[in-house]
């Protein structure tokens, strides 16, 4: 297997997501934390992202399908979930956070389904790319590494 | 412990998995021995339980306790009081963090929470 190849794919496919504005800078401190004690730690940590953001979505999606909206519980939930990808520096989904919480603020429900559309859309691609980037680093890297973390 | 490294025993305390994933993996980057709850209430158990904390990082907003609670539950006991309660939050909120500091907060840290908050901290604590 071309593993140096596999590892240009790898670094490509990080820059996009940081040129495109997918990630900012905590991603950064993320990697920088990771270490040979912790090799697969930001991994680790996006999985538990994609985890409990995909748990907060389906709360909001509950929240948004009741007849009667609550602001507040919405912005609760969407709170959390801009406080998660502010960690993980996933930064278009905490624009779109911060939006969905404005329209929350204004009771905008029509404004919080749009954003909250956008926030699925991002999330959805997001974790398409960061799986395939996490999927080529673990083919690139050595073989006794070139395990997946549990979920 | 006789390294120059900070070897203190940290609770953390976070309700989400992220966050508390990412302090606890700076903790330990600092040498700090950690033990992280999902929980305000959880973290009174450990406190009940485990009488060598050094330091409580908490996280502010958590369902049910809150961690300014949890801070005036330590600050009121006669047995945790002199435990540094150092507060984490995502939002800047100008009356939050002073009445925090009020309470007898150490600091009061905005998220995302970066080493060198940690190393800070540290730094006080061995003073």
């Amino acid at each position: 297997m071309d593993y140096v190849h596999l590892r240009r794919q790898a670094a490509s496919l990080r820059k996009g997501l940081f040129d495109q504005g997918y990630l900012d800078e905590q991603f950064y401190q993320l990697e920088d934390l990771q270490d040979d004690a912790s090799p697969n730690f930001v991994e680790e940590v996006v999985t538990l992202f994609f985890r409990d953001s995909a748990r907060l979505m389906a709360n909001i999606d509950q929240a948004l399908d009741k007849c009667v909206k609550d602001f507040n519980k919405l912005d609760v939930y969407m709170q959390q979930l801009k406080g998660s990808c502010t960690s993980i520096g996933a930064s278009r989904m905490k624009t779109d956070c911060s939006a969905f919480r404005e329209c929350c603020r204004d009771e905008n429900i029509e404004g919080c389904m749009r954003s909250f559309q956008k926030i699925k859309r991002e999330h959805s691609v997001l974790r398409q790319k960061l799986e395939s980037y996490f999927q080529l680093l673990r083919q690139a890297g050595p073989v006794e590494c070139a395990t997946r973390p549990n979920k | 412990m006789g390294s120059g490294d900070c070897e203190l025993h940290v609770l953390a305390v976070d309700d989400s998995s992220v966050d508390r994933a990412v302090i606890a993996r700076i903790l330990r980057n600092s040498k700090y021995r950690v033990t992280a709850v999902d929980s305000a209430e959880r973290a009174l158990e450990v406190l009940e339980m485990e009488p060598n904390v050094n330091m409580i990082i908490t996280d502010y907003c958590m369902p049910e306790m809150n961690g300014y609670e949890l801070l005036r539950r330590v600050k009121g006991s006669r047995d945790l009081r002199e435990i540094p309660v150092v507060i984490m939050s995502s939002e800047y909120i100008p009356n939050r963090i002073t009445r925090c500091m009020e309470e007898g907060a150490e600091d009061f840290l905005i998220k995302p929470v970066r080493p060198s908050d940690v190393s800070r901290l540290c730094g006080r604590l061995r003073n």
